[in-house]
This record gives C-alpha cells, structure tokens and sequence, in this order.
C-alpha cells in the first residue's frame, strides 16, 4: 500500500476499498518494525485504538464523518489524554494518568481520527535535540546516529518514518519546525493562540502553541482546520472564528510578495545557503514577488526567549510539589524535604537549568533587568515583523542553522539554544510558521521556514502547498521506510 | 564570572532544587554560559518601549464567578502518591 495522502485515503475508506481496521493495521505493523529502533513512542494506546476505529468506521459507513475520519495519529506526549498516561518525557511524570482530554486532544477525537501512542519527546518540551528525554535519545529516521530535532521529535520521527501519516506537537521557540525540518516533513505552529493550551502541559505559557506534523501543507491544513477552536478553558484563547484552512491552498501564488531576510541568508552555512536560496527561487519562478526585509532586533531573540521561557518555565513547574500528582520522593523527613527531593529525582538536567535561570531572572532584584527588559526586547522584534509585513504577505526563511547532528554533538547548552536563532524571533513575536522540505544536503534533510501575520495561516499553507505541487521534496523517505 | 557558587546555591534554594557537592561546579559554569548569552539584550535601549507579556496583546479574560464545574474529588484525589479520603497526606507539619 501507498498512501499519497490524507484525501486520497479518505476516499479509500469512503469507496470500501479500505476499511478503518486494514488501515490501522497497516500503520500498526510499521510501528511494530520500527518504533522500539527508533524509540519514537512512549506508550502505545492499542485499546483506545480499538475502540475508535469502531466509531469511525461506524461513522463511515452512516456517511457522516469527515476526511479525517479513521485517519491514524499520534499525539506528542504532553497532550493530556483522559485514563492514559501523560508522561511529558519526564520522571516526573512517568505514572502521571490524566483525568480528562486535551482540548485538541478532544477536537480531532470528535473528528473521528484514531489514536495509536504517545509520542517521545524532550522533557516538559525543553530542548532541540530530543536528547532529554527520561525515555532516551529518539533517533533520526535518515540517520539513526543522529537526532530528529526537538522538542517534538518523536512526533516528526513518527511521520518521517511512515509510522503514521499525522502527528501532533508543539512549539514554543522551534519545536515543530526544526524537528520537521531535520526529518525532511511538513510542520506548522498556528497563531499564537488558535489551538488550546487547555491539557498540554505547560512550559512557557505565553509561548506554547499546539500544531501539526505530516508530510504535505494539504494534510496539515486538513488537521489543522478540525484541531483549531475557541476554548473558553483557555484563558489565552484567541476569539476568532473557526477557519477552513484548505480554502486558499489551490490559489496560485503569482504575484504574493515573499520577504526574504539577507542577514539571515549570510549567516547559514553554503551548503543549506544554496538549498534554501533554490528553493526561494522556485517560488520566484512560480510568480511569487521577492522582497528584501530587515528584522532588526531579531538577533536579540534568542537572548530574550532564554529569559521569557526559563521565567514562565519556573513559574509553571512549581506546581510540581510531589503531594498533588507527580513523583513523590520516598521517606520524606519533612515537607521541605518532600519538595526537594521529589523535584530534584524527578525533573532532568536541562529541565533544572531552566528553572534556575528563570527562578534567577525573576529573583529580587533582577526582574526589570531581565524579565521586563526581555519583554521589551519582545515588543521591538514583534514591531519589526509588523514593519516588514507591512510590504510583504509571508517571509520565507531558514528553519535551522544545520542538518540533523549527531547525538552528544552539543554538550554546552548555549550551543543547543543557538540552534533556534531563526525559529525563535516569530515564536515571540506570536506568528504561525511552519517548515517544509526542500531537498537534502550531506543526504540529509533541510526545510524552509514560512512565516505568516497574526492569523493568516490560510497565506503560508497556501504558499506551501503550491509549493509542493511544483516539487516533489515532501515525498521524499529515508530508506528503509517507504511504503511497500 | 556572572554567578557564582553562593549565587547558584540560593537559586537552588528558592527553586526547591537540591545541588549536590559534585554537580555545582558543573552548574555554576553552564547557567555562567547562559547568563552570558542572555546579556545581550543589554545591548538595545528600551526606555520608551512597553513590555509585551502577550503576543496578541491580549488581556487576561475574566468569567463570571460562579460554580462550573462539579466537584471531582475522588479522581483528583486518586493521583496523589499519599491521600486519604479527604485530603492529601504529607509529613507532620505542626506537632
């Protein structure tokens, strides 16, 4: 079986040419072959599979439904799922069972998609490498000495490798676009805003947006149309109305006016420079207007995130107090000692780092100096995407400074952080973004960052998608894993 | 150096985070590296600049106050490592 995408398997299912069970089946056999290599799933949800594909195929054979009916997925493992561990990659939450669904969680149930595991990912979605996961290292399916990306990178492993045709994930700084970028797939981060933060465990609350793996723009649009809502559970939750982002995707993009960033361009190594470079003339060539624009404060955007995510980060985590939920520490000699140890045992190395230097930024003393002064910095680079969308409809960008690299590549943190030098600056800023393929270098893969106003998702799918009617990167799989 | 071994042991105390004698050194050379970087925002004046805690801008939105949800306290009960079946148990506080 080969699946081209999500429609045509829709279709598939809706002609009786595959039922809900033969299509699970497919998947599950893949993930049988290579989930454990890849370590790309926490827990696998077999009985709640079961129990959807019954509801699907009922759905279809009563011709209600929708394309996403029956259609498999995981979901990265901070999404809380309801009588199923939620373990967000942490000790700390390793037994942790979730009363109830996240709000997206809930959104693609009632679409009728079938969830098959959990996926791996960097503890509480801290880090670019998914190396800090308490489950271990999830391995890049184009090179299994290498790593997939982070934090979502046993979402974007799990497409990469046809483990399953969506996942979800999310970003808070370049967690769905660099991983998508280093597996070679599709991945988008809405509007700040759009997708509930309802159930997905928090990192930094101001940041933190859920999206979309998968291997075209079109079946990112298709998911990302049903998972999207006002929630009013969601105090962050932009009221804005539910939108169909397949709508624009067969627009031609003659005449868009893509931003392009010079700067930005200089500083990529030659080889990414020239694929990123190509695949911006491809856009040209299809009639796109290619705009020169400055991000002037941009460069101070990793700065700013490593204080604005650390603060929020600390903030958020010292809900982990052992008694709740969570490890508790045994014997414990006294309160304090229950606090302190159950948080020491149970949070990892880089999630510790972060809670010191944000528990430090908004220490007495330090707080206007850091995180006010962060917060302006945040103002400025968000006024200097305002400034350059107001002559230009999308930016088009690197995703990352490298191809996936090997594991224990980057042992100092601030090399890790750099990593995210062109992903964090629109994460402040609050704009949907998303990678896409656009070939290989060194034989591995590297994306194009596309980069949106507030809410104009529906532009940067369709200039995706447009994209990928012209070339043909997203079909592109690691060996070893193509359809048979 | 920007922080140092004092510094690092009393960030360690307010972040209910213990440091043990073998790690600290470790500690005080990498959250050293990340203040370093983080300095950089230094380098713009922001005096006329509003800080921005939103994205969108957006402010808090407020619901009116009344009773939403009923009580689950047996389910939220059930995943604490030490409840009974009214409260979450911990160490002795007050003798």
């Amino acid at each position: 079986m080969e699946f081209k995408g999500i429609k045509q398997i829709a279709e598939a299912l809706r002609a009786k040419d595959l039922s809900v069970q033969e299509l699970h089946d497919f998947y599950q056999a893949k993930i049988e072959k290579h989930a454990d290599n890849l370590n790309c799933l926490i827990n696998k949800t077999s009985e709640l599979a079961q129990k959807q594909i019954q509801q699907a195929q009922d759905l279809i054979d009563t011709g209600s439904g929708n394309p996403l009916t029956g259609i498999p997925l995981v979901h990265k493992d901070l999404f809380c799922t309801k009588d199923i561990k939620t373990t967000c990659g942490s000790r700390m939450l390793e037994n942790f069972v979730a009363p109830y669904d996240a709000t997206v969680v809930d959104n693609l149930n009632q679409a009728g998609m079938v969830t098959l595991a959990k996926a791996n990912m960097d503890e509480f979605a801290m880090g670019s490498s998914n190396e800090n996961s308490y489950f271990g290292a999830v391995k890049n399916p184009w090179d299994l000495t290498r790593v997939p990306g982070g934090s979502s990178g046993g979402s974007a492993t799990c497409v990469a490798a046809g483990l399953v045709p969506v996942a979800t994930g999310s970003d808070t700084g370049g967690s769905i676009r660099q991983p998508a970028a280093l597996c070679g797939i599709t991945g988008i981060k809405p509007t700040y805003g759009r997708n509930s933060r309802y159930g997905m465990v928090a990192f930094a609350s101001s940041l933190d947006q859920a999206g979309v793996f998968a291997k075209s723009a079109e079946d990112c649009a298709l998911v990302l149309s049903q998972m999207c809502s006002f929630d009013a559970k969601d105090s962050t939750s932009a009221q804005v109305d539910k939108e169909d982002f397949n709508q624009n995707l067969n627009q031609s993009i003659k005449g868009v006016k893509i931003g392009v960033i010079p700067e930005w361009m200089g500083t990529l190594p030659e080889n990414i420079r020239r694929q990123t470079q190509q695949s911006i003339d491809t856009l040209k060539n299809m009639g796109a207007q290619l705009v020169e624009i400055k991000l002037p404060t941009a460069h101070l955007a990793v700065s700013a995130y490593y204080v604005i995510a650390p603060a929020e980060c600390s903030s958020n985590l010292s809900r982990f107090d052992g008694i709740r939920y969570g490890r508790q520490c045994d014997n414990p000699k006294d309160l304090n000692d229950l606090y302190v140890r159950s948080r020491t045992e149970g949070f990892g190395e880089e999630v510790k780092r972060r809670i010191m230097v944000g528990t430090w930024a908004l220490s007495a003393g330090f707080y206007d100096a850091y995180y006010r002064k962060a917060q302006k910095i945040r103002r400025l680079i968000s006024e200097d995407f305002a400034s350059a969308f107001a002559q230009v409809d999308v930016i088009a960008a690197p995703v990352s400074p490298e191809v996936a690299f090997e594991f224990n590549a980057k042992k100092d943190p601030v090399s890790m952080y750099q990593a995210d030098i062109y992903t964090i600056p629109s994460s402040l800023a609050g704009l949907p973004c998303m990678s896409i393929p656009i070939g290989l270098v060194d034989k591995l893969p590297v994306g194009l960052q596309l980069i949106g106003n507030n809410l104009q998702e529906a532009k940067i799918l369709n200039v995706a998608h447009q994209f990928q009617q012209e070339t043909d990167f997203h079909h592109l799989v690691a060996e070893g894993f193509a359809h048979e | 150096m920007l922080i140092n071994r004092k510094e690092v042991q009393q960030i360690a105390v307010l972040a209910k985070l213990n440091v043990s004698k073998d790690e600290i050194d470790t500690i005080v050379t990498s959250l050293d590296s990340v203040v370093e970087m983080i300095n950089h925002i230094n380098e713009v004046d922001t005096d006329n600049v509003k800080p921005m805690a939103n994205p969108m801008d957006a402010v808090q939105r407020l619901r009116a106050d009344v009773v939403t949800e009923t009580s689950n306290k047996e389910v939220l009960l059930s995943m604490a490592t030490n409840a009974d079946d009214d409260y979450f148990l911990v160490p002795t506080v007050v003798e």
